[in-house]
């Protein structure tokens, strides 16, 4: 905190007012609205709403459904993060060491990075389309693979699409990590060890934790939450449902079945888990990092 | 290792990343110039067709919709509605916010704080529903206001100025003090220059944001004239027609390009450390 600090309360609540304000009826208001329906039940003709207390929540979490969808999005959390911050971090390390060239490859790896997550999707649809799409041909030449039957088959669909959108972000995030360690920590490291595979894993890789743990922090969310779009517009779900994300099922339901209680039930739920996931990470991984 | 063999893996590793990258984007392109019976039978192509002004003209100008009213062209111009305002609206306002987070001391600083990043636990997809319920009972479905105000508080722009004032020494607030500059007069005058680089950053990241919404536009707008470019492609075009390639480029190329030129002031404003 600052040591020196105005004290007018009029001009502090005056610039804070208009987010206030937005948040207070775009976020708090519906938050509020999430817990009310969670918690009722409205009767078919809309007339009436009674008080439920966990009834709706019973209902979602006995659903199997709801259960295939939970443990979807979890692989599906931890697939995506794995990739797209391995190959993110790969290539940031090769243009971080890169002399000639090097602002030519950021641009071209950065752009990816401002495409529509449900643009990547219609894209990713072209190269999985049944008759026509080269990788759906390719593959089925190799397995027979058929992501409108076979689950896994779906699975790596959607992982390609969500994962290939990613890898731009984590590329940006870790090359800024790398060029903030400092030359001489990486020139006296050379000269203790030659093998710089070693050296990597050993100092420039704890170096990173702090940009690490920022980046699974962003990339837990974009994979919770922005990936709304990637399967509305590739599998939809298919082959049955076993593709749908937490967050696409709650919209599915909630939009398109119109069932107020149980979307309600399911966003509470939603927020548990996201806040299970930070609480966590906060208490056990950043206690683990050494910033500099 | 030898020295050449490691520049060898370095560029080879970098240019197939780049191809990753890149192939892709082409091979929607280069289909987006054929004939549509061509790519309808034939898939997608490497080579360049001879289509291109035809399918763009058509896509650009074609009248589409319910209505037979509805242009790509006035689409974009929505899109462009939305994130303009959703840009300059969170800057805006995030900076004012942070600006009362970091410079002021009283009892409800740790409050308001709290109460602006929890809402990074609840983006809009999880409260879609009751979101759209408000708006509706605002009467802001189908309007640009109910496209830009629930979408422009961000708590991630907020906490960058955050960071970022709080960056600044010290001493600057001590010397404008003893040049009598008020609390507004420090905003204005020594803040705003200071935070250029900063408000352009976050410009380009709500700006990109905004312009990539799908799921809000696509429940919010019932009326074909507030369609907005990412939500067109489930609306308007389905299947594998030669016309949704073209429309995928021309959706693309906005914030790749924004990306592209202003990517300097986009990385050193995030990563700006004083």
């Amino acid at each position: 905190m600052k040591r020196v600090q105005f004290s007018s309360y009029f001009t502090q609540y005056f610039f804070i007012a208009p987010q206030l304000a937005i948040i207070l009826i775009f976020l708090y208001l519906p938050i509020v609205q999430t817990f009310r329906d969670a918690f009722t039940i409205q009767d078919a003709f809309g007339f009436g709403r009674y008080f439920s207390g966990f009834d709706n929540f019973v209902f979602v979490l006995s659903d199997p459904n709801y259960i295939t969808a939970l443990k979807f999005t979890l692989i599906f959390i931890a697939v995506i993060t794995f990739f797209s911050c391995s190959i993110g971090l790969l290539l940031a390390v090769q243009a971080n060491n890169v002399i000639h060239g090097k602002s030519a490859y950021k641009t071209l790896l950065i752009w990816p990075y401002a495409i529509a997550p449900a643009v990547v999707g219609v894209t990713a649809n072209y190269f999985f389309s049944e008759r026509l799409g080269i990788l759906y041909n390719f593959f089925n030449g190799l397995w027979g693979f058929d992501w409108y039957d076979n689950v896994y088959d779906a699975y790596i669909y959607v992982f390609i699409a969500a994962s290939w959108k990613q890898i731009s972000a984590n590329f940006i995030f870790f090359l800024a990590g790398l060029q903030t360690i400092q030359k001489s920590i990486i020139e006296a490291s050379i000269i203790d060890c030659k093998s710089s595979f070693r050296r990597f894993w050993t100092i420039t890789f704890p170096l990173l934790m702090p940009t690490t743990f920022f980046l699974i922090i962003i990339n837990i969310t974009y994979s919770f939450f922005d990936t709304l779009g990637i399967i509305d517009t590739t599998t939809i779900g298919a082959p049955s449902g076993e593709t749908k994300t937490l967050v696409y099922k709650a919209y599915i339901d909630g939009f398109r079945g119109l069932d107020l209680g149980s979307a309600g039930a399911q966003s509470i739920i939603m927020m548990l888990i996201v806040l299970v996931i930070t609480v966590f990470q906060f208490r056990f991984i950043e206690g683990k990092i050494h910033y500099n | 290792m030898s020295r050449v063999f490691r520049i060898t893996i370095t560029h080879s590793v970098l240019i197939w990343g780049v191809l990753l990258m890149l192939v892709p984007l082409w091979l929607v392109f280069a289909s987006s110039t054929h004939s549509n019976s061509y790519i309808y039978n034939e898939g997608m192509q490497w080579k360049i067709g001879g289509e291109f002004f035809d399918n763009y003209d058509r896509v650009l100008n074609k009248k589409g919709g319910f209505t037979k009213e509805i242009t790509a062209t006035r689409i974009f111009y929505n899109s462009f509605i939305m994130a303009f305002g959703i840009a300059t609206l969170s800057v805006f306002i995030s900076m004012m916010a942070a600006y009362s987070l970091v410079y002021f001391k009283t009892k409800f600083s740790t409050l308001f704080f709290w109460l602006i990043f929890i809402t990074l636990l609840v983006p809009l997809e999880l409260r879609i529903l009751p979101s759209y319920q408000i708006v509706s009972d605002l009467n802001l479905t189908n309007s640009y206001a109910g496209l830009i105000l629930p979408l422009s508080a961000s708590a991630i722009a907020t906490f960058f100025f955050r960071q970022y004032f709080r960056s600044i020494p010290d001493e600057l607030l001590e010397a404008a003090k003893l040049d009598g500059a008020n609390s507004w007069k420090f905003f204005i005058d020594f803040l705003l220059p200071l935070s250029k680089t900063m408000i352009a950053a976050m410009f380009i990241f709500m700006f990109v944001y905004g312009y990539n919404q799908y799921l809000w536009p696509l429940i919010m707008t019932t009326s074909e004239k507030y369609w907005t470019v990412v939500m067109g492609l489930k609306m308007i075009y389905g299947g594998n027609s030669v016309d949704r390639y073209a429309y995928v480029v021309l959706s693309l190329l906005p914030p790749v390009m924004i990306i592209i030129f202003l990517q300097r002031l986009f990385i050193q404003g995030l990563f700006q450390t004083k």
